[in-house]
């Protein structure tokens, strides 16, 4: 599955995060930018990279701004994004 | 017991993830009006991650779904079943075919999922001048029905006239929707206060509303929730009255009596349902720590 | 004989201010104070450095100090409370010498046991007259009570007043007197008076933060302290404020009658006194409009120094009569130590102020706090700061449960009797982080970039940089 065209989800609301997602062809850019970096930063990727794994995304530009949002949270915004950039369910 | 009915935002995660700890009986989790159109799939992947990975231990969970004239409720349903809230709320409720329509739908994706079936409850909102014409006939139209739920807004709306604080304009309404789900044998539930700010004029629409019968109440603040809270709570001497009915009953049993009394008057089966609930809420409110 | 004299400059030569010297400010200018950075602009044009400061407080506006310290004229850095901005640059590591933190009673104690010694104080006034006779409650940069000042008044060698309400001898209503004072500066102003006070403090709107209030009234009610005779402090932050809003309703339905309110005074604490829910206020700084109307023209109304309102070493002090005080936190340990010095990574942003004060002179200190803020869990294993004993704490009070310190057995069964969700303190960080997840531990550097005194003097903590 590929990542069709540009796309947002989320708000910049505490206990949110937004993310933008963009086409690339060739690799995976991931931008990650928390409030909570100190102590959450491995779980943030982990959800992040399970979400593009259960879509089969596997290249694309991803940037986040998260604002201390909880796993489930981020992978709903993450299968929002997917899903609104093009990535079909699964 | 759904004293209260607290409406959550489905697209706000900092409410999704509190709303249990608000004192609410029961929450709604909104993916209708408080959701704009473009962020319908948004809320509806939200409010289900929020079923799945969080629990809600204090409360009750229902989901508000989109009308079945738009293209979001089958998809909304689809998303939301499979982790089993309590409780699916369709709106603008017309007749029995519409609750029929969402019900049976209910049942298709309870078997995909492989959900036990019929364990999803259905809680109609009543919100148009048909709706409450047909309030019997929804009332009764499947055994997924637990209650019937007034909505004064649109009701208004659809009715041509101003909403008022006295609400005058929805007496026939909130006594209609009553006496329907009474003759079911379900619960009917009012429509919320909508001035956040009128603490009083609060505690008195809660208090004809407990007064034509209704069970509970929507709230649209969480600053409400302890007032309709308290007023559809039995008081301390109800309480009090209720285990007196109780004791008097076991020491009837005791001594073989047929007729008993207490404080002058004769303990009747109504009494002692009446009694029975109180105790109910009791244990439910308080865990039984009160006496 | 006049005081008056035409300028910082003037003063500062005056009073012999030299390298190496401790001068020290109060706070109640809070973020709109002018005269820290106004003196110490001037000393550090004058070519003097490796001053000390000692304020109660440091602001946001503050902010010019750090330049100061890059610069060598500010070496040394004593207070009880310090904003995010210059605390993010000293837990950076910009000051080679550890900052002294202190709570309001420590810094009056110290003062007056002579362990913290000042040379200079100038003190902002927003009334004075020339021979020093000033005020906080009059003026266009009015701040009400001027408790903090007090101790510097009583102890430090030289005093400046200054003010930018210059009064015919003598004032009328002197709160700190001519007898201390050896110089007036009369500058054009002392403070920006929408930053000074807030127009009105409000109470939260937060629906969890208001949950957590109602469970703290419960608290209060449940605990056997809120009978006639109660006394009770709370913060003016949101949900402290939403606090004493259920526990005057409470007082109201049950006709209690309290006999004194303190701490920062809101207006909120001035209505109930004005309701008869209290006799007195016992107030050591006002936090708006309100309040400062209220002290300047209630009797009941008492302007109190730091050193009565929470001194450890005087011989007794306010808070030793304080039946219930509300406090916040950034983090709790299962020990139940509270952290008010930095947030989660580390970073100075705050301080004990009367925390440690009021915990331990009250007979119930509440702390009220989010379980989860941005999905950092308030519960850990062990503070980043210690800057409120365990011992002294009683409850914590969190959306999702209430843990009562093991020590207060019978407390603790009263709230469980009475139906409210009491918790073990390891069953409430357990429910944080099975919604949040673990936290990783933040590592911190090596170095020690500030001392936390307790009340009495003695070494509570360190804290040390942030990688």
């Amino acid at each position: 599955m590929k990542i069709l065209k540009n796309a947002v989800a989320g708000t910049l609301e505490s206990s949110d995060l937004f993310i933008q997602i963009e086409p690339d062809e060739k690799e995976l850019t991931l931008e990650i930018d928390s409030v909570v970096a100190n102590q959450y930063m491995d779980s943030i990727r982990a959800a992040v990279l399970d979400t593009l794994k259960e879509f089969d995304v596997s290249t694309g530009k991803i940037f986040i701004k998260d604002k201390g949002a909880l796993d489930c949270v981020i992978r709903a915004r993450m299968e929002t994004a997917l899903k609104r950039g093009g990535v079909e369910t699964l | 017991m759904r004293r209260t009915m607290l409406f959550l935002p489905g697209n706000t995660p900092n409410m999704l993830i509190n709303g249990d700890t608000l004192g609410a009986d029961t929450i709604i989790f909104d993916l209708e009006d408080a959701v704009s159109p473009d962020e319908k799939d948004a809320a509806r992947i939200l409010v289900r991650n929020a079923l799945k990975y969080q629990s809600f231990p204090n409360c009750e969970v229902v989901v508000r779904i989109n009308p079945t004239d738009t293209e979001f409720w089958k998809k909304d349903l689809k998303a939301i079943i499979p982790l089993k809230p309590d409780v699916i709320m369709p709106t603008k409720v017309n007749g029995a075919e519409m609750v029929s329509q969402v019900a049976d739908y209910i049942t298709e994706v309870e078997k995909e999922a492989g959900v036990e079936a019929g364990c999803v409850k259905i809680l109609p909102l009543i919100e148009t001048a048909l709706g409450v014409e047909k309030a019997f006939d929804i009332a009764s139209a499947d055994k997924r029905v637990i209650g019937l739920f007034l909505g004064g807004e649109d009701f208004t709306a659809d009715m041509h006239c101003k909403r008022t604080k006295e609400g005058k304009e929805i007496f026939y309404a909130r006594t209609r929707l009553v006496c329907a789900a009474r003759a079911c044998g379900i619960e009917a539930y009012d429509t919320p206060f909508t001035d956040v700010e009128d603490m009083e004029g609060l505690e008195k629409d809660t208090e004809f509303a407990k007064s034509l019968g209704f069970a509970g109440k929507a709230v649209i603040s969480p600053r409400h929730v302890d007032i309709v809270n308290a007023v559809f709570s039995p008081t301390e001497s109800e309480i009090e009255y209720a285990h007196d009915v109780m004791d008097a009953i076991e020491e009837g049993k005791r001594q073989g009596k047929g007729v008993i009394s207490l404080r002058g008057k004769m303990i009747d089966a109504p009494i002692v349902k009446r009694a029975c609930q109180v105790l109910e809420m009791e244990e439910a409110i308080y865990g039984g720590a009160c006496r | 004989m006049s005081k008056l004299i035409g300028s910082v400059k003037e003063a500062i030569e005056k009073t012999g201010l030299k390298d190496g010297m401790t001068i020290s400010f109060h706070h109640h200018m809070r973020n709109g104070d002018y005269v820290l950075n106004m003196v110490l602009d001037a000393a550090a044009r004058m070519g003097i450095r490796e001053l000390t400061v000692n304020a109660s407080s440091i602001f946001d506006i503050h902010e010019p100090i750090i330049e100061h310290i890059k610069n060598g004229v500010v070496t040394g850095l004593e207070c009880n409370y310090m904003g995010a901005k210059v605390g993010k640059a000293i837990s950076k590591g910009i000051l080679a010498k550890p900052v002294i933190f202190r709570s309001h009673g420590g810094r009056a104690g110290d003062m007056e046991n002579g362990s913290s010694k000042i040379d200079i104080a100038f003190l902002a006034a927003p009334c004075a007259d020339d021979m020093g006779n000033c005020s906080g409650k009059y003026g266009p940069s009015a701040c009400g009570s001027l408790g903090y000042a007090f101790s510097d008044a009583l102890h430090a060698d030289k005093v400046v007043v200054l003010t930018d309400n210059l009064v015919p001898y003598p004032l009328k209503d002197t709160s700190i007197h001519e007898g201390y004072v050896d110089y007036v500066v009369q500058v054009e102003q002392i403070g920006d008076p929408a930053r000074i006070v807030s127009g009105t403090t409000k109470i939260t709107r937060d629906p969890v933060g208001l949950r957590i209030a109602g469970l703290a009234a419960q608290v209060v009610k449940h605990s056997g302290y809120l009978k006639d005779g109660f006394s009770f402090q709370t913060g003016a932050g949101g949900a402290s404020l939403a606090v004493a809003k259920y526990v005057e309703e409470m007082m109201e339905k049950e006709h209690i009658k309290g006999s004194f309110c303190m701490g920062g005074i809101t207006g909120y604490m001035v209505d109930m006194a004005n309701k008869g829910y209290f006799d007195t206020i016992l107030d050591v700084q006002c936090f708006d409009l309100k309040a400062i109307e209220s002290i300047r023209e209630n009797p009941k109304h008492q302007e109190i120094s730091a050193m009565r309102y929470a001194s450890g070493a005087a011989k007794s002090a306010a808070v030793d009569s304080l039946d219930v005080v509300i406090l916040g936190a950034t983090q709790v340990d299962v020990n139940f130590n509270v952290n008010v010095h930095t947030d989660s990574n580390g970073y100075i942003m705050g301080g004990s102020g009367g925390h440690c004060d009021t915990a331990a002179g009250a007979k119930l200190a509440i702390i009220v706090a989010p379980l989860i803020r941005a999905r950092l869990p308030l519960i850990v294993d062990e503070v980043l700061c210690k800057s409120t004993p365990g011992e002294t704490v009683d409850v914590v009070v969190t959306q999702r449960g209430i843990a009562v310190n093991p020590k207060q057995k019978e407390l603790k069964e009263r709230l469980t009797k009475a139906g409210l969700p009491v918790k073990d303190i390891e069953e409430l960080k357990q429910i944080a982080e099975d919604i949040a997840g673990v936290p990783k531990r933040v590592e911190m550097g090596e170095r020690v970039v500030a001392n936390v005194l307790y009340r009495d003097g003695t070494l509570l903590d360190t804290i040390k940089n942030v990688l």
